[in-house]
C-alpha cells in the first residue's frame, strides 16, 4: 500500500522552502513550475527544481512535480529538465483528454531514452480541472501505464463550471465522484483539490473528513500546517484498530477449525469485511502506530 | 559629670555600652532632615538635581570608577547615551561601564571607548556596530560577559563594586520611590536594577515621570537613593516594548514549535502543578500557545512561570492556567499592564531570580524551560554571544542559568539558517555547558542528551523524528557543506563568565 | 557560451542569491561576491561559480552575485538561469547539465 494522504504544494521558484520541503513530513510533495510561478521566472524555476531534485536528499518524500501544459511554451522544457532531474513523478495539470496524457507519455519516453534512464521509471498524475477532463475521467485513467493517480483541481472547475465553491460543497460533488470511480475502476489512486483557506481548521477538517469517507486516497495540501490534520484523520483509531484485529482473529480460528464460517458481536463476516480489516491494519502500521504495542495493551486487557 | 546638648547629665562609661556618645543635639547628627521647621513655605523635601552634570558632580564620580545601568529599556534606551554624554564633556575617564547588558541603541559608546571614557565593559551581551568593532579589537580591555545570575551574584557578594549607578525609571517621586509600571516609558519590571540600587555606592535615578510622593508600590526605594533627575525623555517607547505580539504564521517555526511541545507533553515534566520559563522569540510564542491547547486537554494548571514575561503568558494566567507569574523583565504591552495591575504578578530581583550563591533562586524551582540557540555541538554545549563567524552578536542573559535549574531543558532552533549549520562540532564561544543542556529541538529532527536516558526512554515511542545529535550534525553539514574555519587573533577580546564566577570560555579578535 | 546582454536572477531574499552576469570586455572572469556568509564560505563560493563558468564554457563574463546564504544548488540554478538569458538562448542544453 502507498501512501498519498498529503501532496505538498511547493512554489518552484523559492529557495527557502523548495531546500528542505520534506521536513513536513507529508508523503509528497509537489514542486510547482505552474500557476505560482510567474511567466518571466519559468525558467528561474526549472533550473531551481532541476537542481534541487539532484542535490538535495528528500528522504522518503515521494517528489512529484508540476510543470506546465504542453500547450504552453514551458512545457515541453519542462519535461526536458524534469525527467533528467528524475522526481518520482511528474503532474500533468488541466488534462482533459486521453491524448493529453499520451501526448506527455510519449515526450516523456523520448527524453528518457535520450537521457539513458530506464523507460518507464516517471511515473504520472493527471490533474483534472475542469467539465471536460470530469467527462473523460475514465479514458484518462486508462491512458498511459505510467499513470498512477488522477488529482482533482476544483478552483479552475468552479470557474469552467461558472460558479463559486461553497462550504457545503455540493457543486463539486459530481466532479469528485466521478475522478474517484475512474480511478479505482483503473486501480490508480484519487487525491481532492486543496483548501485555500489556512485558517480556517474547522472547515478543513470537515472537508478531509467529507472526502476520507468519500473514498479518496488523501488531498493536495498547501499549508504545511495542513499535513498533520490529514494525517490525523486518516490514521485509524484504536476503536478500528481492535476492531480490525477481532475480526481477522476470528478467520483465523474459524479457519483453523476447519468452520467456514466466522462471526463477530453477532455479525457474519465476508470477505469484503476482512478486505477492509487488512486494510486498516496495513494503514496503521504506515501510520507508525506501533501494533505491537496495542497488541501489549490488548493481551494485558484479557 | 558632663550633660549633653538636652541637659541630661550622661556618665562617661556606662556597663554594655563600648563607646558613650552624648547626644549633641536633634539635627547634628541626622543630615536629611528639614533644617527647619515652621516654615509652610520651604519647597518639600526632595533629591532633585537641576541636572545630570549637577548629580554626576554630587556623586563625586571619579576616573576608574565603576559606574552601572540597566537594559530594561531595551532598544528603547536614551539613558545610557545622555548619562556618557554628560560623563564625557566632565573630562572624565577609564571608566568600567557595568550594563545589565547592551543594545543597538548604545552604539554611541563606540565613540567614548575611541576616547579613553570607557576603557572596560562588564555586559551581558552586545549586538550590531559596537559588538562588531569589539569583536575587531577596538579595546584593550576584554569584555566580560556575565549571566544574569552572575551579575547579581558579582554585585552581592562584593566581587563587583559599583560607584555610581545610573538608573533610568519610568515612574518615580521626589524622593527616590520608582517603578516601570506607569509613565510614557513604562517597561514594567526593573529587576536588574533593583539589585545595583541595594549594592551600588551612590544611586542616581534618570526619570521622564516625576509623580507624586509616595510613589506606591516602589520598586526601588527611597531609602537606596541619592539624587534625581528628571528630563524629556528616558527612552522611546517603540524601542521599550512590542505592542501585542502575534504569533507566528512561520510554517518552520510551527513545526519545531510543535515538536517542543510534544517532547515537553512526553517529557514526564508537564503535569498538574508544573513550572515553566519560555522566551520572547517567535518559537517560544507558538509553543506557550499549543501547551495552552494540550493543558486544556489534560486539564493541568500550571503553579507558575518565570522570566521574560510576555503577553502571551499573561494570557494564560489570566485564564487561570498559570497561578503565579515572577517577572524579571516584561517584555510586551501586556506584561506591563498585568505586572502594573496584578498582585499576583509579581516583580522579583535579577538575584532572587537567578543568583546561585544566595539561599535558593527561582531559576533552581523551574520545571520545563525553552531556549535558543545561535549554535549547539555534539556535546550539547551552547553558544547565544557570537555567530559562526566569530563575531559578538548577542548575549548571554539567563541562559546558563535557566539550563541548569530546569528539570527539562529545551533547546529550539532551525537545523541550519542559510547555509549556517546550528548543529556543529563544537560551538565558537560556550555560554551553557552541554551537561546542563537535555534536548534539542529542530525543524528536522529531535536530538535527546544521551545524559538523560530517563527522558530518552519517554520519547521515543512518541512519533517524534529522533536522532542522535551526531546524526543531526551530519545531516546539516550535508546541506550546507562543510565552512571553513574562522581565522583568529591571538588577542582576548571577550571572556565568558559562568554564573558562578569561574572562566568558561575566552572570545579572540576576529581575523578579517 | 558568449553573453550578448546583461542577464540576471534570483531574489535577495533569505537563503536566495541574485546573480547578474555580462560579457566582461577585458575578456577573462570577474567575479564579484558580497555574502554574508563570506568568511565560512567565500572562497568555496568563488571556486564553486567559476567551475560551473567553466563547464558552461564561458571564458568572458562579469559576474555579481549578492548571496543570502543560498546553498550550492541554489547558486549554480541561479547562475545557469543568468548565463542563459545573458545569452539570449532559449533552447537549453540539458545534458550538458550536471
Amino acid at each position: 500500500m502507498k501512501l498519498r494522504r498529503t501532496m505538498l504544494y511547493v512554489p518552484g521558484n523559492n529557495p527557502n522552502m523548495v531546500k528542505d520541503a520534506h521536513i513536513y513530513r507529508s508523503d509528497s510533495v509537489m514542486f510547482d513550475l505552474e500557476d505560482s510561478v510567474s511567466v518571466n521566472e519559468k525558467d528561474s524555476a526549472r533550473f531551481l527544481i532541476f537542481q534541487a531534485l539532484r542535490c538535495i536528499d528528500y528522504e522518503n518524500t515521494e517528489t512529484v512535480v508540476r510543470i506546465n501544459g504542453l500547450n504552453t511554451p514551458f512545457g515541453a522544457d519542462d519535461v526536458e529538465a524534469m525527467v533528467r532531474a528524475r522526481p518520482h513523478v511528474i503532474r500533468l495539470p488541466k488534462t482533459e483528454t486521453a491524448e493529453d496524457i499520451r501526448q506527455v507519455d510519449s515526450l516523456i519516453s523520448k527524453v528518457e531514452k535520450k537521457a539513458g534512464i530506464e523507460e518507464g521509471s516517471i511515473k504520472l498524475f493527471a490533474a483534472i480541472e475542469n467539465a471536460r477532463g470530469v467527462v473523460n475521467a475514465y479514458q484518462i485513467a486508462l491512458s498511459s501505464p505510467r499513470l498512477v493517480g488522477i488529482a482533482f483541481g476544483a478552483e479552475d472547475f468552479v470557474t469552467n463550471l461558472n460558479t463559486q465553491r461553497s462550504k457545503e460543497g455540493l457543486e463539486l460533488f459530481t466532479a469528485r465522484q466521478e475522478i474517484l470511480m475512474a480511478s479505482r475502476a483503473a486501480g490508480l489512486h484519487a487525491i481532492d483539490t486543496v483548501f485555500a483557506d489556512v485558517n480556517d481548521d474547522e472547515g478543513f477538517r470537515r472537508e478531509v473528513e467529507l472526502i476520507k469517507s468519500m473514498g479518496f486516497d488523501g488531498k493536495s495540501v498547501i499549508n504545511p500546517r495542513q499535513v498533520s490534520i490529514v494525517h490525523e484523520i486518516y490514521t485509524p483509531t484504536f476503536e478500528q484498530i481492535h476492531s480490525a484485529r477481532k475480526i481477522l482473529r476470528a478467520i483465523e480460528k474459524a479457519e483453523r477449525e476447519g468452520s467456514g464460517v466466522a462471526a463477530v458481536d453477532g455479525r457474519m463476516i465476508d470477505k469484503p469485511i476482512v478486505e477492509r480489516a487488512r486494510r486498516t491494519l496495513e494503514l496503521a502500521q504506515l501510520s507508525g502506530i506501533y501494533l505491537d504495542e496495542i497488541e501489549e495493551e490488548e493481551s494485558d486487557a484479557q | 559629670m558632663p550633660s549633653n546638648a538636652a541637659g541630661r547629665e550622661i556618665p562617661s562609661k556606662i556597663a554594655g555600652l563600648d563607646l558613650v556618645k552624648p547626644f549633641e543635639g536633634a539635627f547634628v547628627n541626622t543630615p536629611l532632615v528639614r533644617k527647619q521647621k515652621g516654615s509652610r513655605t520651604l519647597p518639600r523635601l526632595n533629591k532633585l538635581m537641576e541636572s545630570l552634570e549637577q548629580a554626576i558632580l554630587n556623586s563625586e564620580l571619579k576616573d576608574g570608577m565603576t559606574i552601572s545601568f540597566h537594559h530594561h529599556l531595551r532598544n528603547g534606551d536614551m539613558v545610557l547615551n545622555m548619562v556618557m554624554d554628560v560623563i564625557a564633556n566632565l573630562g572624565i575617564k577609564n571608566l568600567t561601564v557595568a550594563s545589565s547588558s547592551l543594545t543597538t541603541a548604545h552604539e554611541p559608546l563606540i565613540r567614548h571607548i575611541k576616547n579613553g571614557v570607557v576603557t572596560r565593559l562588564v555586559t551581558s551581551g552586545l549586538r550590531d556596530k559596537l559588538a562588531d568593532e569589539i569583536s575587531h579589537g577596538l579595546m584593550d580591555i576584554p569584555v566580560m560577559f556575565h549571566s544574569h545570575g552572575g551579575r547579581a551574584r558579582m554585585i552581592e557578594s562584593g566581587e563587583m563594586k559599583i560607584d555610581v549607578a545610573f538608573l533610568g525609571v519610568p515612574s518615580c517621586d521626589v524622593y527616590g520611590n520608582a517603578n516601570g509600571y506607569s509613565g510614557p516609558s513604562a517597561c514594567g519590571s526593573l529587576g536588574y536594577a533593583m539589585v545595583d540600587a541595594v549594592h551600588s555606592s551612590k544611586v542616581i535615578l534618570v526619570t521622564d515621570n516625576l509623580v507624586e510622593y509616595p510613589n506606591t508600590p516602589f520598586s526601588i526605594h527611597q531609602d537606596q537613593v541619592d539624587s534625581i533627575v528628571q528630563v524629556d525623555q528616558i527612552g522611546d517607547p517603540e524601542g521599550i516594548s512590542a505592542g501585542a505580539l502575534r504569533m507566528t504564521r512561520n510554517p518552520r517555526d510551527i513545526l519545531i514549535a510543535q515538536y517542543a511541545t510534544h517532547v515537553i507533553e512526553h517529557s514526564g515534566y508537564m503535569e498538574d502543578g508544573f513550572s515553566l520559563q519560555t522566551g520572547s522569540g517567535s518559537i517560544s510564542l507558538a509553543v506557550t500557545n499549543f501547551l495552552r491547547d494540550v493543558m486544556i486537554r489534560k486539564k493541568y494548571t500550571a503553579s507558575f512561570a518565570l522570566g521574560g514575561i510576555t503577553g502571551s503568558i499573561v494570557g494564560l494566567h489570566e485564564e487561570g492556567l498559570i497561578k503565579r507569574l515572577l517577572d524579571v523583565q516584561s517584555f510586551d504591552m501586556e506584561a506591563i499592564r498585568s505586572i502594573a495591575e496584578n498582585r499576583y504578578h509579581t516583580e522579583i530581583d535579577a538575584s532572587y531570580y537567578a543568583n546561585p550563591h544566595n539561599k535558593g533562586c527561582a531559576t533552581n524551582k523551574i520545571n520545563v524551560v525553552i531556549l535558543s540557540a545561535m549554535e549547539i555541538d555534539t556535546s550539547f554545549n551552547v553558544n547565544v554571544l557570537t555567530g559562526s563567524d566569530g563575531v559578538i552578536r548577542g548575549a548571554s542573559g539567563g541562559h546558563s542559568d535557566t539550563a541548569i535549574g530546569s528539570g527539562i531543558s529545551i533547546i529550539v532552533a532551525p537545523l541550519f539558517r542559510g547555509r549556517t549549520a546550528t548543529v556543529v562540532d563544537r560551538v565558537q564561544t560556550i555560554i551553557t555547558p552541554g551537561e546542563t543542556v537535555d534536548v534539542l529541538v529542530t525543524d528536522h529532527g529531535v536530538a535527546v542528551n544521551p545524559k538523560r536516558q530517563d527522558i530518552y526512554d519517554r520519547l521515543k515511542t512518541k512519533h517524534l523524528p529522533i536522532y542522535t545529535i551526531e546524526q543531526l550534525q551530519k545531516k546539516a553539514e550535508k546541506v550546507t557543506g562543510r565552512p571553513e574555519p574562522v581565522k583568529f587573533e591571538k588577542r582576548v577580546v571577550g571572556v565568558v563568565e559562568y554564573r558562578d564566577g569561574t572562566i568558561l570560555d575566552v572570545i579572540h579578535q576576529v581575523k578579517d | 557560451m558568449k553573453l550578448i546582454r546583461t542577464g540576471k536572477a534570483g531574489t535577495l531574499e533569505s537563503s536566495d542569491v541574485m546573480i547578474t552576469v555580462k560579457n566582461n570586455p577585458a575578456n577573462k572572469i570577474e567575479i564579484n561576491l558580497q555574502s554574508i556568509v563570506e568568511k565560512q564560505f567565500g572562497r568555496h563560493i568563488r571556486s564553486f561559480v567559476e567551475a560551473v563558468l567553466e563547464e558552461m564554457e564561458v571564458t568572458s563574463a562579469i559576474v555579481d552575485i549578492d548571496d543570502r546564504s543560498a546553498l550550492d544548488c541554489v547558486i549554480r540554478a541561479r547562475l545557469e538561469t543568468a548565463l542563459y538569458r545573458a545569452a539570449g538562448i532559449t533552447v537549453f542544453r540539458w545534458e550538458a547539465i550536471r
